[in-house]
């Protein structure tokens, strides 16, 4: 059976970045070349979404070697969906740093990191060996690393020595979780894994283990252990910080529900406890980080770690419903932080300046940015009828049905931090006298305003019809929530 | 034998961790260096070190050493290569924009 279509999402940005650095002189070109790519991935992700729809999870064991033996991609709804939006939302970043770039780091590979980026996240979403995620997540921090340095800034350098520093340290603990678990299970496959855990039964030494894994892909997604988090999203440009809160620590968050629902889900008091734990944590830290700043950048940093706090109590409580939230979430996720980092990212480019006292009545001189500003924070406050109310209600829900008071509490305080976070930011900056005359006025250039425009509208889109993903997200839900699925389509399904 | 590596692993761990503390760049990227080798030598020992021939069909010995843990460790290695590479010539562009390879010095540094 021919499901060689499912390395597309993968090869394709793969490819695309090697022909990219070929034509490096040629800046037009290699816009035109990146749009192409990006649809095509785009489509590939729709395509392989239909498929799995009507065939159930999909794989493709490279080189013919059979499960357990070989590398293998599988694609259930859940990673297919984030494939897809990560592949939309890279995009439209994409069109906005068309115009917010400059020439000279246009010419120095810009446009193939971001597509080896790509390659990185979504190889990340899609593999189903436990190995070739962390080579997937390896290719994806390798770009990250000259993404963050490109333009080669005092503070991009400095941030970035802690940011690699700290990423190569938490590369070095998954490589010793993998090696624990080969020594102790004998397999990678996480399928496999899933099989053979089961059998044995998750003792200490396992569960152990687990939270070696727990501790990887907290320090990839910025749960608990986000302190590098907020100065690393603040150096690079723009559409880069952009790309890295929309997609880097969501990856983590794909890994940490990919592991724990399917392979060490047999000890939920402990592991389950932990994470509620650390979400809790990382729901207060950040909104105090929020609160505390000035520099938007910061501001909006610490708002991804209160969402990635969010998400995961969907993980913590493990019912239907609340496993579906946080697939809506993520997607919401994903969408929305991009808009706000190139909200913020444009503010600071109209204005030349960072903190939000030094801003005042923008929404006189821009008020698309103003209101478009404002429908964000109301999406992800989840007020209704916006995007991030559907995920925050069925998450709500899913924690009263697990009878999680206190992860509900704290979630739904939390979204009230986010709110007034960023209400700080629209009063300070976008209300009051403008203090920009009319000469001053740095005029809003067309392809930053389209691009953010277009975030805007899936927001709105996402947040009216959310019937159009319901059974893309109650089918990703289902094989969350019921491993033997996964492990089913793996390990027997017909090829 | 296996014994032995695994001591081997702590040591190298140690020096690796003590490394990492200091303040000096260059120091705590060497520490990544042998912390990155540490953990290949784990990966090797944990598929078990030479326990029969080599697996190739055609040969038939009794027992087989397991191979995977070799591919992982070949794929890891160049990996943690690339990586240092890149930190090396960080610290370098880091060192000359900022004059200092002083990690204390380097802290919250405020965009100007």
């Amino acid at each position: 059976m021919m499901n060689n279509f499912l390395v597309l999402p993968m090869v394709a940005p793969l490819l695309t970045g090697i022909i990219l650095i070929f034509l490096r002189s040629n800046v037009m070109l290699q816009r035109i070349l990146a749009l192409v790519s990006i649809v095509l991935t785009a489509g590939a992700g729709v395509y392989i979404l239909e498929r799995i729809q009507l065939e159930g999870i999909l794989r493709l064991d490279f080189g013919g070697w059979m499960p357990p033996y070989g590398i293998l991609f599988v694609a259930d709804s859940f990673s297919t969906l984030l494939v897809l939006t990560s592949s939309i939302v890279t995009g439209i970043v994409l069109l906005y740093s068309f115009a917010s770039t400059a020439r000279a780091e246009e010419k120095m590979f810009y446009y193939p990191f971001i597509f080896f980026l790509l390659a990185g996240v979504n190889g990340s979403f899609l593999t189903g060996d436990i190995f070739n995620l962390f080579v997937c997540f390896e290719v994806m921090l390798l770009s990250s690393y000259a993404l963050i340095t490109l333009g080669g800034r005092k503070v991009q350098l400095v941030e970035s020595i802690k940011y690699i520093s700290i990423n190569v340290l938490s590369s070095w603990f998954f490589l010793l979780a993998i090696a624990y678990l080969y020594g102790t299970v004998g397999t990678l496959n996480m399928a496999h894994l899933s099989v053979r855990v089961a059998e044995v039964g998750q003792g200490p030494l396992l569960t152990v283990i687990s939270l070696i894994f727990l501790i990887v892909f907290s320090l990839k997604a910025g749960l608990l252990l986000y302190f590098w988090l907020p100065g690393s999203y603040s150096a690079p440009p723009t559409a880069v910080a952009a790309l890295f809160g929309a997609l880097l620590t969501k990856v983590g968050i794909y890994a940490m529900f990919r592991v724990f629902t399917l392979i060490f889900y047999h000890e939920p008091e402990v592991t389950n406890t932990l994470i509620g734990v650390m979400a809790i944590l990382t729901m207060i830290g950040g909104s105090i980080g929020a609160l505390a700043f000035q520099d938007i950048r910061q501001i909006v940093s610490y708002n991804v770690i209160i969402s990635v706090g969010f998400i995961l109590i969907g993980l913590v409580v493990s019912t239907d419903a609340a496993f579906q939230g946080a697939v809506y979430y993520l997607i919401h996720d994903m969408i929305s932080k991009a808009l706000l980092f190139l909200l913020a990212g444009t503010m600071i480019y109209l204005t030349g300046k960072a903190k939000i006292a030094e801003m005042s009545g923008l929404i006189r001189n821009y008020p698309m940015i103003g209101w478009l500003f404002f429908i964000t924070m109301l999406a992800i406050a989840g007020i209704p009828p916006l995007s991030g109310f559907i995920g925050k209600v069925l998450i709500g829900q899913g924690a009263i049905e697990a009878k999680a008071y206190v992860l509900l509490g704290v979630g739904f305080l939390s979204s009230i931090f986010v709110l007034y976070s960023l209400l700080r930011i629209f009063l300070n900056s976008f209300w009051g006298e403008t203090i920009i005359s009319e000469d001053d006025e740095r005029p809003l250039k067309k392809g930053m305003a389209v691009p953010v425009l277009l975030l805007g509208v899936l927001l709105v889109v996402l947040g009216f019809g959310p019937e159009m993903l319901a059974p893309y997200v109650s089918d990703a839900a289902n094989t969350l929530a019921n491993p033997e699925i996964y492990i089913e389509a793996v390990m027997n399904g017909k090829d | 034998m296996e014994t032995l590596i695994t001591l081997l692993v702590g040591v190298l761990v140690t020096i690796a961790v003590y490394l990492l503390l200091s303040r000096n760049m260059i120091r705590v990227i060497l520490g990544t260096a042998i912390l990155s080798h540490a953990i290949h030598l784990l990966i090797l020992t944990m598929g078990g070190l030479k326990k029969g021939g080599v697996p190739l069909i055609g040969d038939e010995p009794a027992d087989y050493t397991d191979a995977l843990p070799q591919a992982l460790i070949l794929t890891a290695i160049v990996i943690s290569f690339a990586v240092t590479a890149f930190l090396l010539v960080l610290a370098y562009r880091t060192y000359k924009e900022t004059g200092s390879d002083n990690l204390d010095t380097l802290r919250g540094v405020n965009d100007e």
